[in-house]
């Protein structure tokens, strides 16, 4: 057993409430859903190994001296860094905002620092070891295929998640010094999922552009790229020759990560204490309206007053907003592609119309979690002289309320270009909406509103209900789109899909 | 019109979860009174008053709120009822007015007499300098004022709380138990579970005391006393003696 109180005991601390945490999410409190996780991530495994095959199988056989394979290499790293730094950053400032533990340890008369170097190291490993597990099936083809040497893009992708992790650090506290502490929580997590969705979309609307397709990898495939890329000589590439089992570049890239982490550590730790001191004193301020713009009781019916108490809530939290409404920025590309369509005269509508559809499924499923089971007076509303029945519907129409505030532009661009298209849409969207909205109502199991980012973990049925049905609708749109009576057995599945959520959901 | 005697009758209530936590319960609470129901932790005080406010189902038994049967027609009962919990949930974005106003709208106040009330609620109850700030940053004791006023602000019949002072300081305690028998003598009924035997003692009209989900013993501060045998103690001291030695349920004092 480590003393107490050292960065060793610590640690194991630290890891021990990671471990429980992550059991906990997984299974959501139940044991039993164990031996589930472990042959569902299996399954997973293969699939992903499958779908890397697809991906990267033919990248395999490559020379360090391959401009192209440079080019791509980076690009995708880069990528996936992006993803990993907006993982990271979520991280970072979940650490700052979590009180949990903080007032026990800030009033132990221990030195604080170490804790703290330690929760960033434990940010930083889980980052890591998340980019591992990401980038692990495609590591494995391409050595298989490929030969051994690329093996060494584990130790490649482990260095870059820790200095991912201590950009995100260093990110954050920035922020904290320049917004406050008051902003820096929203802020960081809108920049972490504008970074996250950024490059992936940036590489979509380059493709749009270019050739005229939804993919982000047409644009590497073409050689755009590596026209206008630096030489094969470059500092640029050093990370992808270390993928390539360059040991020189391989040492550099270990070196600076470890470097940029151990330095982020050292300057942070000591402060952290006080930043986590600020963010909670920063959530108890009260915030009030303009004295003047006070009005009346309106009269309204109790449904009315259900319906605006949602959107006047989801007005008000900006961080729910930006959770739910991210996936707005999805939009982009099909808006861009629907813009080029108008010019162009060309079909881009079964392109665009799923991807709305999709969209608009789960949005809704996001907006129902909140307005039914992230209620937060459920006593006073069960206890209001107004049926289940009638709260419910109100919720409902709440949440199709604003999907049709979101989503109306798009459909009458739709109209306005192809009446008949617009029409499929609109129809798409309300059952891909539906179909959200009643999954959430059948599974609902009442949590705080905080705890959105977490939904998917109270029932695997009802997050898989809900993106099966979205994509069987989507599906059916798209078909109907182009004209294939193969939308009728597609949207025959996505009823099969909601009645099978419906059967085996606990609430009936 | 004639107003019903009861405010409250329970019949033969039973709710269990692993174990019985109601165990056929029988109570009954008299028009315009202060009813306190003490028990000790698990006795079934809560799980009495969230099915009698329709936050649980009972397996058996019935509950009449005014006389209306409040399994069969439970809107009905609710538009006379108020419930506060020991825990208030109230939204963190909406400000203590805008509270009230929702919580009017759903019990379908004319707004005109519902913004009366609640000025006089967050009046009675100190909120006024908080009344147009959102309730994210309040303390417990602001918190559970609210939500006491939301319980108000329809006018309810009959007030059903439970724990309502836990957390709250002296002065703010001493506000709601002010609100609170205002009440009473306007003629409502305020039906209370506390672990504070000394607000019991001088607040209610009638105690009852629950144990393993039965009704114990019931009647005024001096029953209790003859009750247990113990003529001159303390409401503490007659209370211990009373859940100590479990009795046959009571008859309900009539």
């Amino acid at each position: 057993m480590n003393a107490a109180a050292t960065y060793g005991w610590f640690a194991r601390h630290e890891l021990r409430l990671a471990w429980r945490d992550w059991l906990s999410m997984m299974t959501a409190g139940q044991r039993w859903r164990l031996r589930y996780l472990v042959l569902t991530l299996i399954a997973f495994a293969v699939f992903m190994h499958l779908v890397a095959a697809a991906m990267v199988g033919r990248f395999a056989i490559v020379g360090e001296s391959d401009h192209d394979a440079l080019v791509i290499i980076t690009s995708m790293a880069f990528l996936s860094w992006c993803l990993v730094l907006s993982q990271a950053m979520e991280s970072v400032t979940r650490a700052f905002y979590a009180r949990s533990d903080l007032d026990l340890i800030l009033s132990s008369p221990v030195a604080s620092r170490r804790l703290f170097a330690v929760r960033l190291g434990t940010v930083a490993g889980s980052v890591a070891l998340m980019a591992l597990l990401i980038a692990s099936p495609f590591i494995n083809i391409l050595a298989l295929n490929g030969g051994a040497h690329w093996l060494a893009a584990y130790v490649v992708v482990a260095a870059l998640g820790l200095a991912a992790a201590a950009v995100a650090t260093a990110l954050t506290v920035a922020m904290f010094r320049v917004f406050g502490p008051k902003r820096t929580r929203l802020l960081a997590q809108i920049m972490a999922a504008v970074i996250g969705a950024a490059f992936v979309i940036g590489l979509q609307v380059g493709a749009i552009l270019s050739y005229g397709t939804l993919s982000r990898l047409a644009l590497f495939e073409t050689g755009a790229i590596s026209r206008h890329a630096p030489p094969g000589d470059s500092l640029l590439w050093l990370p992808a020759r270390a993928m390539l089992g360059d040991m020189p570049s391989l040492a550099v890239i270990v070196g600076l990560g470890a470097l940029v982490l151990a330095g982020s550590i050292i300057m942070f730790s000591r402060r952290f204490g006080e930043y986590a001191v600020a963010a909670s004193s920063s959530s108890v301020q009260a915030r009030g309206v303009t004295p003047g713009v006070i009005r009346p009781f309106r009269r309204a019916s109790a449904a009315s007053m259900l319906r605006r108490k949602e959107w006047k809530l989801l007005i008000r939290d900006p961080w729910l907003v930006s959770q739910s409404l991210m996936q707005i920025l999805y939009l982009l590309p099909p808006a861009l592609m629907l813009w080029l369509a108008y010019r162009e005269g060309s079909g881009a509508m079964v392109v665009v119309v799923p991807v709305v559809v999709m969209i608009s499924g789960q949005l809704s499923g996001g907006l129902a979690w909140l307005a039914i089971s992230g209620e937060d007076a459920p006593e006073l509303v069960a206890t209001a002289p107004v049926t289940t029945a009638a709260v419910i519907r109100a919720k409902i129409e709440a949440v199709l309320g604003c999907i049709a505030v979101v989503l109306a532009p798009f459909v009458v661009a739709l109209g306005l270009f192809s009446p008949i298209d617009g029409v499929i849409a609109a129809l798409g969207i309300v059952a891909a909406a539906t179909s959200g909205a009643v999954i959430q109502l059948w599974f609902r199991a009442q949590a705080k509103r905080s705890q959105f980012r977490r939904r998917q973990t109270s029932s695997r049925i009802a997050t898989f209900a809900e993106a099966f049905a979205s994509i069987a609708w989507a599906g059916t749109a798209a078909l109907a789109t182009a004209g294939s009576w193969f939308a009728v057995l597609c949207g025959l599945a996505a009823i099969g899909i909601l009645l099978g959520a419906r059967t085996l959901s606990p609430v009936r | 019109m004639e107003l019903p005697h009861h405010a409250l009758e329970i019949r033969g209530l039973r709710k269990s979860y692993d174990r019985p936590a109601v165990d056929g319960l029988d109570l009954s609470v008299r028009t315009g009174e202060f009813y306190a129901l003490l028990g000790p932790n698990g006795a079934g005080k809560t799980t009495t008053l969230r099915m009698v406010a329709g936050l649980v189902k009972p397996d058996a038994g019935s509950i009449r709120i005014r006389g209306i049967d409040a399994l069969a027609d439970p809107v009905a009962a609710k538009r006379v009822l108020a419930w506060v919990s020991d825990e208030p949930m109230i939204y963190d974005k909406l400000t203590p007015w805008e509270y009230l106003e929702f919580v009017a709208g759903l019990w379908g106040v004319e707004p005109s007499r519902a913004q009366a009330q609640a000025e006089e609620l967050i009046g009675w109850l100190g909120l006024a300098p908080h009344a147009h700030e959102r309730c994210e940053g309040f303390s417990k004791g602001m918190r559970q004022k609210v939500a006491l006023a939301g319980a108000l602000v329809h006018d309810p019949r009959v007030v059903i709380l439970d724990e309502p002072l836990t957390g709250l300081d002296a002065g703010s305690a001493r506000q709601v138990k002010h609100v609170l028998r205002e009440r009473v003598s306007n003629g409502d009924t305020v039906i209370m579970t506390t672990h504070i035997l000394e607000v019991a003692e001088r607040m209610a009209d009638r105690i009852g005391v629950i144990s393993s989900g039965r009704l114990i013993a019931e009647g005024t501060l001096d029953e209790l006393r003859q009750q247990s045998g113990r003529s001159g103690a303390s409401l503490e001291d007659t209370f211990l003696a009373l859940v100590a030695e479990p009795a046959e349920p009571a008859q309900a004092a009539e």
